[in-house]
């Protein structure tokens, strides 16, 4: 209501000349009363634009930053998390190591369905607390078909159900990723370690990706993210779990701040199962590739071209 | 702002002036006279802007709060993460490759007639892109990021991704119409004849042009695998022909509004060819739709499933029925009225014909287009989506804004266009004279 909006001055197209009519008064007084009526109903802009520093405004795309900008650019994210959320994270960057190519498999016949992943995948993340966001997505399929249209991710009733398996979704982490190639302003991209990773702070907020991507991977920060303080995982990395701003998209890393330092995913720590499988292609002893060795893999939709590094599989 | 401004003097009318100070001050005198002439009218004008900017406002305030708290004040959601905004930007990028029907005939085929009104079609064009640009970036979840997209300071992923391609191609296409009609403006301003070397091949190219932003949309949405039900072929046939409905609709009745409140001439001759288009094109529309129901429903399957909720609603979701059914109706009593010999005689009939095939290609290449490209969703999740109030009132908004673009822009055109408004004549009435302004203009 009372935002320091200055109306701007009629525009300076009306003549001052001597005999000024009537007329020329009145379109003076309209034009003044119409640009004061746009600045304030602009005003919520007002708001708005201090959560946004100039540093940040003017920030350059991740690849184009050297090391001292991206030192500047952690501490900076650091404070506002400080300053915002009341909590003391540590924002890291993570690069991919060489020789390394993350996949993923899943035992589709020892998944229960209990949601363990998506719930671990919302903390570890710092996913929004009021929208219950996660990564992943469980669905309930009838079993004899991998029909999705027959699947079902909003059950609510004790699993595992006699008739049905259960099959989690999440960034397939494609080869050959269309969520990619539609980003307008390359904000999106797919790293030498075959991870896809979104520069939150370049990403325009357009939502193409989203629309482009088969496996309904990616999330968009629809509001400011709100967590608790005392709930906010510390450990975080630029291209991954840190805290998202308000606007732009988000998509799984693989926990790639875990990851690319040896630990595992964190969904694949919570699943009590033991239906995940995580590894690196290039390590002949892992245990996914053994998988990919010894199951009889699919994945997804291999239609539509996409090359996902995820992998579905059955107990014979 | 520049201190350096107030010292310099006023050349004498007697000292020479090389002839491109004549042209700087010809021009600014011409921005300044059409800025005079765009804001003077009688109460009808008066009315009908208040009216558009009290719309304006209103959505520029829910934009505002919309940036300031989210694009969660939408009813969009993961599931359908594009709605009324991508759809009123899909439509109307339409009307404005629509326009282009107005330049084939007048460039094209020399029609006379035709040449005479065909700024209204090329104003129109630059009204509506304008329109295209402003969804596009009410859409935004970063508005603040806009600056990402710009050649040269962001990064483009060119050409891979089709997004930037239509950023190209949208430009383009306002810069070659405002192009266009600024020199042929300008020039019967001063009172010469348009050289043809300055505006003929860009007339040509903007033919091409609107061709290609058209194309370029539909391919925004068919080069998506995931998406079946707009990963076909006929996108883009679909999208240009539904542009030579709505686009050739629109103007019709924008001519018959500037016959009764302007003293420009506006003969049959132009409605005639128009109503020509309409009749083929809005045929050939509902073919191609028809076509593409046939092949959904025939063979059925998953991929389908879209379809089916659009039309018959599924699993008990059904919001886009009435939506649909409502612009397959409005089509068809279009084409039907269109198909009477004698109905540029009748102009009431005309007007319900352009009104429904307006409304019920809005709803087609809309909200019958976007929206059920996610539902179902590509895990087959049915959430629907149908618009709230801040996406309505900030669609309502920008509307105001393009008509309010369009009226301003007429305003000027067509006093040049019928010898009333040059350098020669006296600025309106309501403005005094000053002794400085007549001096120049000899
Ligand atoms: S699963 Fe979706 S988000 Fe992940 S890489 Fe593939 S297309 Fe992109
Ligand atoms: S939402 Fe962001 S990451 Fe996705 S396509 Fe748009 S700019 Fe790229």
């Amino acid at each position: 209501m009372d935002n320091p909006t200055t109306p701007s001055p009629a525009p300076a197209n009306i003549p001052a000349s001597a005999g000024v009519g009537r007329r020329t008064a009145l379109k003076a007084v309209g034009a003044t009363l119409g640009a004061a009526a746009f600045a304030k109903a602009l005003a919520p802009l007002t708001e708005w634009a201090p959560n946004i520093s100039v540093s940040e405004f003017l920030q350059k795309h991740y690849k184009q930053l050297g090391r001292e900008e991206l030192a500047a650019i952690l501490a900076r994210l650091e404070a506002e998390t400080l300053e915002r959320y009341g909590a003391e994270v540590h924002i890291s960057d993570v690069p991919p190591q060489d020789d390394v190519q993350f996949a993923y498999a899943l035992n589709l016949s020892i998944c229960i369905g209990c949601r363990k992943c998506a719930e671990a995948c919302h903390k570890e993340n710092n996913h929004d607390r009021p929208s219950q966001q996660s990564y992943i997505r469980v669905l309930e399929m009838q079993k004899g078909s991998l029909d999705l249209e027959k699947g079902n991710a909003h059950y609510d009733h004790p699993v595992p159900q006699k008739d049905k398996f259960y099959m989690p979704v999440q960034c397939h982490q494609c080869d050959r990723p269309p969520c990619v190639s539609v980003c307008p302003v390359e904000a999106t991209w797919k790293e030498k370690d075959g991870i896809v990773v979104v520069d939150y702070n370049w990403c325009i907020g357009c939502r193409y990706c989203e629309a482009a991507c088969p496996y309904h991977a990616r999330r968009f920060n629809w509001t400011t993210p709100s967590i608790p303080k005392e709930e906010v995982t510390p450990v975080q990395a630029y291209l991954s779990n840190r805290i998202r701003p308000q606007g732009v998209m988000e998509k799984c890393t693989f926990c790639l701040h875990r990851t690319r330092n040896g630990r595992l995913p964190a969904c694949l720590e919570a699943c009590p199962t033991g239906a995940r499988v995580f590894g690196n292609l290039l390590d002949p002893d892992s245990e996914i590739r053994w998988v990919l060795e010894n199951k009889r893999v699919f994945v997804l939709k291999e239609d539509v071209g996409t090359r996902p590094r995820f992998y579905y599989f059955f107990d014979e | 702002m520049s201190p350096a401004v107030a010292p310099v003097p006023v050349p004498a009318d007697a000292t020479p002036t090389p002839p491109w100070t004549h042209h700087f001050k010809d021009y600014a005198r011409f921005l300044i006279r059409s800025l005079i002439r765009a804001t003077d009218g009688g109460w009808l004008f008066y009315g009908w802007m208040t009216l558009l900017t009290a719309i304006a406002l209103v959505g520029a305030n829910a934009w505002a709060v919309q940036v300031r708290d989210g694009m969660g004040v939408t009813a969009l959601s993961d599931h359908v993460s594009w709605g009324l905004y991508i759809a009123n930007f899909t439509f109307f990028v339409g009307v404005a490759a629509g326009a282009v029907m107005m330049v084939i005939p007048a460039y094209l085929y020399h029609d006379e007639s035709m040449h005479d009104v065909v700024i209204v079609g090329e104003l129109l064009a630059v009204a509506a892109i304008s329109v295209c640009l402003f969804f596009v970036t009410v859409d935004l979840g970063r508005p603040d990021r806009f600056w990402h997209l710009l050649p040269g300071l962001g990064r483009f992923n060119f050409p891979f991704s089709m997004l930037t391609w239509d950023v190209i191609v949208l430009w383009g296409y306002l810069l070659i119409n405002l192009h266009i009609s600024g020199y042929l403006l300008y020039t019967r301003f001063l009172g010469l004849r348009p050289n043809p070397r300055w505006y003929v091949p860009f007339v040509f190219l903007s033919i091409v042009w609107a061709i290609s932003i058209h194309t370029v949309t539909a391919f925004l949405y068919c080069g998506l695998g995931g998406r079946p039900f707009w990963n076909t072929a006929l996108l883009a046939p679909r999208f240009l022909t539904s542009a030579f409905v709505s686009g050739p609709a629109f103007i019709i009745l924008a001519l018959q509004v500037i016959r009764r409140v302007s003293s420009f001439h506006v003969g049959d001759g132009p409605i005639r060819t128009l109503v020509n288009v309409m009749r083929i094109t809005i045929l050939i529309n509902l073919l191609m739709v028809a076509s593409e129901v046939f092949t959904e429903f025939y063979a059925g399957g998953s991929h389908t499933a879209s379809a089916r909720y659009l039309y018959f609603g599924l699993h008990g979701h059904n919001a886009l029925v009435p939506w649909i059914w409502t612009s397959v109706a409005f089509t068809t009593i279009a084409a039907i009225l269109l198909l009477r010999p004698r109905i540029t005689e009748h102009l009431v009939l005309l007007d319900i014909a352009c009104v429904l095939a307006f409304i019920g290609l809005w709803i087609e290449k809309g909200m019958g287009l976007i929206v059920p490209g996610f539902v179902p969703s590509t895990l087959h999740e049915l959430v629907e989506y149908l618009p709230n109030r801040t996406e309505w009132m900030i669609s309502a908004g920008i509307w105001a804004f393009g008509l309010m673009i369009y009226t301003l822009a007429l305003k000027i055109a067509l006093p040049i266009f019928t010898g009333e408004f040059t350098l020669q004549s006296s600025p309106p009435a309501t403005r005094p004279v000053t002794g400085q302004d007549t001096a120049a203009s000899r």
